[in-house]
């Protein structure tokens, strides 16, 4: 049965409807954490079931990859989702950059009576002058430190750029069938980015104790951990992706053709690198 | 046709080439008909819900005073009406289309992702479980309208973090759905449907696969930000921390308005299908339609101010906003233009989908002149806030997308099913729908300019009668539904049998294959003729 010979359509699966299960257990335990009413047993439990779903169905995947059942066109499927995949995330992070450049913009400087909003600074905040970063007129968090741009995040900007660049190296190694050449490049990018990931909890970690700038720092502390956060949970996930491809590279999965697992990885870290330029440039630099 | 592919399942049970048994079937299917019908049935056991809640509302304003409900619980309803109709009816609805007619329009298979198919499904009905649930919990549902505005939505009870993360799993339920008609759409057609070739409904679910994408990340992002300045003390919304409550409206409207658009392009879509089948013309202006619609699916990116005149924005904003929400009537009127061409000098019959599109494109125009009305920024300071905004977008949703959806499910239910719809039944529930939507929402319209404000559980005395008659519109509306309800299950259950091509003037792949649809359909790609290009 040649892969050619037509589009491979699984015909039953289990593990959509685990993974919706897991899902709602998952929001259900979240949700009922934050009201406060349960503690994280529900969600552990609904986590569980996700990282079930999610070793089951990939599982399936690649052995079907694995076997040969995919043709070219399934290929240009997984092409499209993936792609659009990575679009969805980018304007999740456009919603958070969105929103500090809003109140860099407009909300902070309106409330300081800039381009003619006079009322509103006399009568609400008639003392606030606005300097950025702000924790807003009534100083929320208490005073602090913003975070500098030299020293930690510009050492981590050049190490997530160079892990793009060593990921590239072990692709083209890839492409050249030098094996060998592609694990080790794959397994130093997974490195740097661990180290990423070790230093930005340093950061966090520095920017609690020494600098009282915290998540409740008025705009300027939502918006670096937010824009942070979600990129370093991004990076987190990334290196698992890569990880588990290393996993895979070692057993002798891909072939110098086709590596489509593999490619999705690349796309995917070189996204989070990207988000990392703007956000080293919006909220370290700017 | 009737090989099948490969009978290989991801790793459990025998090999079988159609439908599986019992309860399994629907649990694990794959099968973009299973699914699509899966869709249709969810939507519509959710617009029952959401139209019993909104006969709810219409029962309380049947006259001033409070006498049926507490105003509390008023604005529950109203919150849940909007976001059962609009997340779980409409957009599942055109999901479930999408899901039958997209792969048998191109010649594909199936859709490209079968069981990440069977995932944004089967999302649905938990999200809906947890959102209908907190309506037991204390302090009620969510009670802010369905926009979400802080800082009063924070003041939601326990059912917060259940609404928000509801939202979350409606918004991944649609992303990966928009993802897998893109990826059927580029990547599954046969060869010969070129993409200038493709039905209107499969281009105008393209661009909607588009917006989707776009935009429910943002919403996401949204009440995510809700979440953390509820619980984790962040300042996005809140102006003493130097962020801005109107920040949020401006991200939920960046996605609400393409969101409008998610909801009506692929009603612009079947009406498009269904007009020239009962014309016996082909569609007038194809290529008009397809850029039309790329047109109105940009500018739904950047008109997202109008919901916001009376906020504060710039006076710049404000008319940036103004001028190019109006230059969305172009492109909107050369669709009209075209429908009507469509007909002009068509041997035209006047079955029930062909009486629901038509209606759809009178009453539709009708909604998309009071949105005009209400672009025009000066002018909205009167009307924001209003009845009329409620009567504008309910004309463009119940006789746009709604009827839209009626006709496509009376257009399509004899392929699906096999059999032939009762037409003097679906005939009454037609004109049953139309006298009763416009009893129900024209009135709005007036009660709107005269001043009277949405979401209020009592009015003032003066607004008694056009209440009334839009209350009695209401329920004329509502249990006319049931006969619909009715007309479906008599006509999967009997009914006279189908004829492959149903209709006489019908074009397109879809109608190609055996009444009802194979199991499987297109193993192999079709010819694609071009009598069969673009319906």
């Amino acid at each position: 049965m040649s892969a050619d010979n037509g589009y491979y359509v699984p015909h039953q699966s289990i593990w959509p409807i685990v993974g919706s299960i897991g899902l709602f257990v998952t929001m259900i335990g979240l949700a009922n954490m934050l009201t406060g009413a349960w503690n994280a047993s529900v969600l552990l439990v609904g986590a569980t079931i996700l990282l079930i779903m999610i070793f089951g169905w990939f599982g399936a995947v690649i052995k079907e990859s694995e076997s040969g059942l995919y043709s070219q066109q399934v290929d240009r499927s997984f092409r499209w989702g993936m792609g659009w995949f990575i679009f969805s995330e980018i304007m999740f992070f456009a919603a958070f950059f969105g929103a500090l450049f809003y109140a860099r913009q407009f909300a902070l400087p309106w409330m300081a009576g800039d381009a003619g909003r006079l009322v509103t600074h006399e009568f609400l905040w008639p003392t606030f002058e606005y300097v950025w970063p702000s924790s807003g007129p009534a100083e929320l968090g208490g005073e602090f430190q913003p975070m500098g741009w030299w020293a930690l995040p510009t050492i981590n900007t050049l190490i997530l750029i160079t892990s793009s660049i060593t990921l590239t190296f072990s692709h083209e190694a890839m492409r050249h069938n030098q094996r060998q050449k592609h694990i080790n490049w794959l397994a130093l990018t997974i490195v740097l980015g661990l180290i990423f990931l070790g230093l930005q909890m340093y950061e966090y970690v520095y920017a609690y104790t020494e600098l009282n700038l915290r998540l409740e720092t008025g705009i300027y502390g939502s918006t670096f951990y937010m824009l942070t956060g979600f990129h370093g949970l991004h990076v987190a996930i990334g290196a698992i992706i890569l990880a588990v491809i290393l996993g895979r590279s070692l057993r002798g999965h891909f072939t110098a053709e086709r590596h489509f697992g593999f490619e999705a990885a690349v796309w995917y870290w070189h996204f989070v690198d990207v988000v990392w330029l703007f956000l080293f440039i919006c909220i370290y630099v700017l | 046709m009737a090989a099948t592919t490969h009978d290989v399942h991801d790793g459990h049970g025998e090999h079988h080439h159609g439908p599986a048994k019992g309860l399994g079937r629907w649990l694990f299917t794959t099968n973009h008909k299973d699914i699509g019908t899966l869709y249709l049935l969810f939507s519509l056991l959710m617009f029952l819900v959401g139209g019993s809640m909104a006969l709810i509302i219409r029962a309380e304003l049947f006259q001033p005073g409070l006498q049926l409900v507490d105003p509390h619980f008023f604005n529950q309803m109203t919150t849940m009406h909007a976001l059962i109709m609009v997340f779980g009816a409409v957009m599942p609805a055109f999901v479930g289309l999408a899901n039958w007619m997209l792969p048998m329009m191109v010649g594909a298979p199936d859709m490209a992702l079968p069981r990440m198919n069977n995932w944004s499904f089967w999302i649905l009905p938990f999200a809906f479980t947890m959102l209908l649930s907190t309506l037991f919990m204390p302090g009620g549902g969510p009670a802010s309208g369905w926009t979400l505005y802080p800082p009063l939505v924070l003041q939601t009870g326990d059912a917060f973090p259940f609404v928000i993360l509801a939202i979350h799993l409606m918004g991944i339920s649609s992303i990966m759905g928009a993802i897998n008609v893109i990826a059927t759409i580029f990547n599954m057609r046969a060869p010969g449907m070129t993409l200038m070739r493709m039905p209107l409904f499969v281009w105008t679910w393209l661009i909607t696969a588009f917006l989707l994408i776009a935009v429910m990340p943002v919403l996401a992002g949204a009440v995510t930000m809700l979440l953390t300045d509820r619980y984790f003390a962040t300042s996005f919304f809140n102006a003493a921390g130097g962020g801005d409550p109107v920040l949020f409206q401006h991200i939920f409207w960046f996605f609400g308005h393409p969101e409008v658009y998610i909801m009506i392009l692929p009603a612009f879509g079947v009406v498009s299908q269904i007009i020239p089948t009962f014309s016996r013309k082909p569609l007038f202006g194809y290529h008009s339609m397809v850029y039309a619609t790329a047109a109105i699916a940009f500018l739904s990116f950047i008109v997202w101010g109008h919901h916001m005149f009376t906020v504060g924005m710039p006076l710049t904003a404000e008319l940036f906003f103004m001028y190019a929400t109006m230059l969305i009537a172009v492109p909107t009127g050369v669709k009209v233009f075209n429908w009507v061409a469509t007909m002009w000098r068509g041997a035209m019959t006047f079955e029930t989908p062909m009486l629901f599109s038509i209606a759809f494109v009178i009453l539709f125009t009708i909604g998309g002149f009071s949105g005009l009305m209400l672009a025009i920024a000066p002018a909205d300071f009167q009307y924001h806030d209003t009845y009329f905004v409620v009567a504008h977008f309910h004309y463009v949703l119940v006789p746009g997308a709604v009827f839209s959806i009626m006709a496509a499910v009376y257009y399509w239910l004899p392929k699906w099913t096999g059999h032939m719809y009762n037409e003097r039944l679906s005939r009454i529930h037609f004109w049953l729908s139309v006298i009763g939507v416009n009893v129900l929402f024209f009135p709005q319209h007036f009660l709107g300019l005269a001043g009277m404000p949405r979401r209020v559980p009592d009015y003032a005395l003066q607004f008694t009668e056009w209440n009334m008659v839009s209350s009695i519109g209401a329920f004329i509306y509502g249990i006319s539904q049931l006969l619909f309800v009715y007309i479906v299950i008599q006509t999967i259950r009997a009914g006279d049998k189908a004829t492959d091509r149903v209709w006489e003037g019908a074009h397109g792949l879809e109608w190609t294959v055996p009444s009802p649809a194979p199991y499987h359909t297109f193993d192999k790609p079709p010819k694609i003729s071009t009598a069969d290009a673009h319906g």
